[in-house]
């Protein structure tokens, strides 16, 4: 199982616990994530719109970059896994959009080529039964709740998953071993970065989000986007000021938590990088 | 040699303003076998009509080429004046400039140019028909009416005062339909029991009408006049002769917790149980997957306590079989299910409400089941969680319709009017409460409606927000509702204690099987086809399958009551004559040729064609081939271009005459085009000898 494998810039700076836990993930379930050479910036979210040709133009370069590794591109942020998803659907669906979208990045589109979110990879290529037999230390006794904002499963059109209810976060991790809290603010927006424009909306939200999944139980957030565990994570502290609310709610990626489980070290998962650290937590489970 | 008349109709100016309709005319004369040719401004007019008929003595005609309009417009009218005039209407064809040439051309030499082309190939047609008589086929006037909801009992007590017998079929325990389970009907809040219950009572003891209940259409074989069905009556594990309706083994039953069909899982039942006080026939059924009997094989509650000894375990599905000449599908509708294991897999549901999740959160019918005196809670409005009366209740429209990434693109049309009524019997019951409702737009045109909705709006107070719902999830005592409101632009938040989804009208789940039987066709939904949506909406393409309901689409109730009589009416107009009339354009299978791989068998649309065997006169089977049962051909000609071995014809459409349109057009070194004003040259099929 080799995938040509595109981090994109949050991975390799601010969630470099994502990329390397992900990594510790693979290596144990045997997954080969094989780097593409000489990537860029995906965009993120302002090149789109500004310019949305140029937008998928990037998103066809990054994926003519997989040639020689796998048609199989593995993603794990949301947001490239949105703008390439994208920008793959509607160039495989729309031949007038294709040859403008080759023209401005003077490449060919492989219509074999397939953007996969991991998670995706993990359910549908790998499979629970697999997972459930490399787990070592199943996650037992430990209440998370999946997050997956607005981004991850939206649109239809390139959801992996029902695109209102997703479910994927929770099945991996229920074979894990975890147990999986039903919460209502799991599809809600963390406020992305409004966090440095509109500071004051992001801690309405984020509050709402940590009082939501705190009432459901839930000793941990799950989640797989790094923006979303910026501000999850971050704002904590913030929001004690602002509200006088402390959550103290640790919000990790579900690679952490999946990387334990199947033997990875916490060093091997950076599970101390969070600003809420859940190592203590996860010592007192005996998790660490 | 052949002589046949050709007439040019100059359809006002329709034709006659590209196509030189004069030299049309003269042209035709050309032709050989021509006998007479000519123009006239409506040849559809009587006084055109007459010209034809007249010509058709004073030259002896043999046949005739209307060329004017499309065969669907005026074949009929012009077959009739042949027939008139003395010849077989069969002999008589159309060339069709008018749709085929004039309206879809410029004004310009070629324009005239193809109109004699299409003349000339239609009269190389007529050379060849022959004479052709209608087929007569006799009728069984009984009728068969499949769904027992009120488009069903309408339909069979119409044709039974008719004087005919009709067999009524319905799956369930109960005739009713949905219907029975409404609390009251729009635009006058009538209560629905008492209006329909009268005529559930009626069905179940009209002389004419046999009734069928937990019965299920099997098969069915034959053709319009003369279908045999065999239907399958469930095992009901009681026997209806003996049993009185007593209800006691309902109340001795001890497998109680049984979410019921008809309360839409608001209450429970019995194993063994009728489905509501007013059922007709109103005898139990034991529902077998449920019954502490049939599952654990001890119990025999309901046995030792029934005083009638009505209880029978060993019944066993039977199987009977009925004739009948005419056929009204009236299978009904049920709502998209919004939860995950909706009966619709190929439809997304709306996991963002929860739908399934929170027991608040209910469908249209639930909330009539609520509003309903014979419902749970006595017609009471209590949310389902906690019984307690919800002051402030969400009406959420269009959940599906109207919502192609859903996989719905159509209109309900039938949930703008009752969620308006769903606002009124709210207010009228809990006057201190606030009915919202979400909607796209309100659609309420029909007799009434529209004062309806705005009685719901201005006198009862409901707040209508134009917009949609995102999410719906629970925070403590609540459900917090966000939505948008796009007329102010306002994002809105709204604390409800119930939501009330009104969810999409989609045929019953499976239908398209019985429709496969039936042999009609359906849309991508799964909704019968009708044979055409303005001028045949109640008949299928199959002869004697008539529609009534919403098995077509969304229909409130006294659209499928129009639509049940007017099946009925046309089941009567079968029944009307003792033998039919059909057209006599079907295929034939030459049978010295077939080699019988039942292709034509496999393609046929009608189920019209079967296996015969050919026997010598001692009785030993010779050969096997395949033959058409006219009476059921429609003559769509799928056989005759699939068959092999080139063994089928279509009578009036042959291969012979379909060669001899092209050969026309093919014909080499011909002139029937002079310009206008010069010399007129030699007919081509001459100069061709």
């Amino acid at each position: 199982m080799t995938y040509a494998y595109y981090p994109g810039c949050s991975l390799k700076g601010t969630a470099i616990d994502y990329h390397t836990s992900a990594m510790a993930l693979a290596e144990r379930l045997g997954i080969e994530l094989k780097e593409m050479e000489d990537w860029v910036c995906c965009g993120a979210s302002p090149i789109h719109q500004r310019n949305p040709a140029l937008a998928s133009g990037v998103a066809n370069l990054l994926l003519s970059l997989s040639k020689g590794i796998s048609p199989q591109v593995a993603v794990l942020c949301a947001a490239c896994y949105h703008n390439m998803k994208k920008a793959e659907v509607e160039m495989r669906e729309d031949g007038k959009k294709r040859s403008e979208v080759e023209e401005i990045s003077g490449i060919a589109f492989d219509p074999e080529v397939r953007t996969r979110h991991f998670l995706d990879i993990l359910d549908k290529d790998y499979g629970l039964n697999a997972l459930k037999e490399k787990v070592v230390k199943p996650l037992s006794d430990l209440r998370v709740a999946c997050y997956y904002g607005c981004l991850l499963s939206r649109p239809p059109e390139i959801a992996f998953d029902d695109p209102e209810q997703p479910t994927i976060m929770e099945r991996l991790l229920e074979a894990a071993g975890a147990e999986t809290v039903s919460w209502s603010h799991r599809m809600e927006c963390c406020g992305a970065s409004h966090a440095v424009p509109l500071t004051h909306a992001v801690l309405r939200l984020v509050n709402d989000i940590l009082q939501s999944a705190r009432a459901a139980g839930a000793e941990v957030i799950a989640c797989a986007c790094p923006l979303c565990q910026a501000n999850l994570d971050m704002r904590q502290a913030g929001i004690l000021t602002k509200f006088g609310v402390a959550h103290n709610l640790p919000v990790v990626y579900f690679t952490q938590l999946l990387g334990l489980a199947c033997g990875a070290t916490g060093k091997e998962v950076m599970i101390e990088k969070g600003m809420v650290s859940a190592a203590p937590m996860l010592r007192a489970k005996n998790l660490l | 040699m052949s002589k046949i008349g050709v007439f040019v109709c100059h359809c006002g100016e329709n034709i006659s303003r590209t196509v030189d309709c004069e030299r049309v005319a003269r042209a035709s004369e050309q032709i050989r076998g021509v006998a007479f040719a000519t123009d006239y401004k409506y040849m559809c007019s009587d006084p055109g009509q007459a010209l034809i008929k007249k010509a058709i003595r004073e030259y002896e005609l043999d046949g005739v080429v209307v060329s004017s309009c499309s065969p669907h417009m005026h074949e009929k009218t012009f077959r009739k004046a042949v027939e008139e005039a003395g010849l077989n209407p069969f002999l008589c064809e159309m060339a069709n400039i008018r749709e085929h040439c004039s309206w879809v051309h410029e004004k310009e030499e070629t324009t005239t140019r193809k109109a004699i082309e299409l003349v000339r190939l239609m009269v190389e047609k007529v050379k060849r028909n022959v004479a052709l008589e209608p087929i007569r086929v006799n009728v069984t006037k009984r009728a068969l009416v499949i769904g027992g909801g009120v488009g069903g009992i309408q339909a069979a007590l119409d044709i039974a005062d008719g004087g005919h017998e009709v067999i009524l079929v319905e799956k369930d325990p109960s005739v009713g339909g949905h219907m029975a389970q409404l609390s009251e009907t729009f635009p006058t809040l009538d209560c629905s029991q008492c209006i329909l219950t009268p005529k559930m009572v009626d069905v179940g003891s009209h002389p004419n009408i046999k009734l069928y209940t937990y019965s299920e259409v099997e098969k069915i074989e034959g053709f319009v006049g003369n279908f045999k069905v065999t239907i399958k009556k469930k095992a009901r594990s009681v026997d209806i002769d003996k049993c009185t309706g007593c209800g006691e083994c309902q109340l001795k039953c001890p497998s109680k917790k049984i979410p019921s069909e008809f309360d839409r899982g608001l209450k429970n039942r019995t194993a063994i149980y009728i489905p509501f006080p007013q059922a007709v026939p109103a005898r139990p059924v034991i529902d077998r997957e449920h019954c502490i009997y049939f599952t654990k094989g001890k119990c025999k509650a309901c046995q030792k306590v029934c005083p009638a000894g009505a209880i029978d375990y060993e019944q066993t599905d039977e199987y009977v079989e009925e004739e009948v000449g005419g056929i009204v599908v009236a299978t009904g509708f049920d709502l998209y299910t919004v939860g995950e294991q909706g009966p619709y897999p190929d439809y997304r549901g709306y996991g963002e409400y929860g739908y399934g999740e929170d027991p608040d959160i209910i469908d249209g019918l639930q909330f009539e089941r609520l509003a309903s005196a014979s419902g749970p809670t006595g017609g009471a409005i209590l949310r389902p969680s906690d019984g307690k009366e919800p002051k402030s209740v969400v009406f959420l429209k269009c959940i599906g319709s109207r919502h192609p990434s859903k996989g719905i693109e159509f209109c309900s049309k039938i949930c703008c009017m009752y969620t308006a009524k769903h606002t009124m019997l709210y207010k009228h019951k809990v006057h201190d409460g606030t009915a919202y409702v979400f909607y796209m737009d309100i659609r309420s045109p029909g007799k009434g409606y529209d004062e309806f909705v705005r009685r719901a709006i201005e006198e009862d107070g409901a707040v209508y927000l134009r917009g949609r719902v995102s999410r719906i999830y629970r925070s403590g005592d609540h459900l917090i509702v966000k939505g948008a409101d796009t007329l102010s632009g306002a994002a809105v938040e709204i604390e409800a204690d119930m939501v009330v989804l009104a969810t999409a009208v989609m045929p019953q789940p499976g239908i398209e099987g019985l429709f496969q039987k039936l042999g009609i066709s359906y849309d991508q939904y799964k909704f019968a086809n009708e044979a055409h949506p303005k001028l045949r909406p109640v008949e299928c393409a199959t002869a004697g399958i008539f529609l009534a309901g919403a098995c077509q689409g969304p229909k409130d109730i006294p659209e499928t009551v129009a639509q049940a009589s007017g099946a009925a009416s046309k089941v009567q107009i079968l029944f009307s004559r003792d033998e039919m009339l059909r057209e006599p354009v079907v295929a034939k299978v030459n049978e010295n040729t077939c080699i019988a791989c039942w292709y034509c068998l496999e393609v046929c649309p009608f189920k019209a064609i079967t296996q015969k065997e050919i026997r010598d006169r001692k009785g030993n089977l010779i050969k096997r081939v395949a033959e058409v049962n006219p009476s059921v051909c429609t003559g769509c000609g799928t056989c005759a271009a699939t068959c092999f071995s080139n063994s089928i014809d279509l009578a009036g459409f042959t291969d012979e005459q379909i060669y001899s349109e092209i050969n026309a057009l093919m014909a080499v070194g011909q002139d029937l085009f002079p310009e206008p004003g010069k010399e007129e040259g030699e007919s081509p099929d001459e100069q061709a000898a």
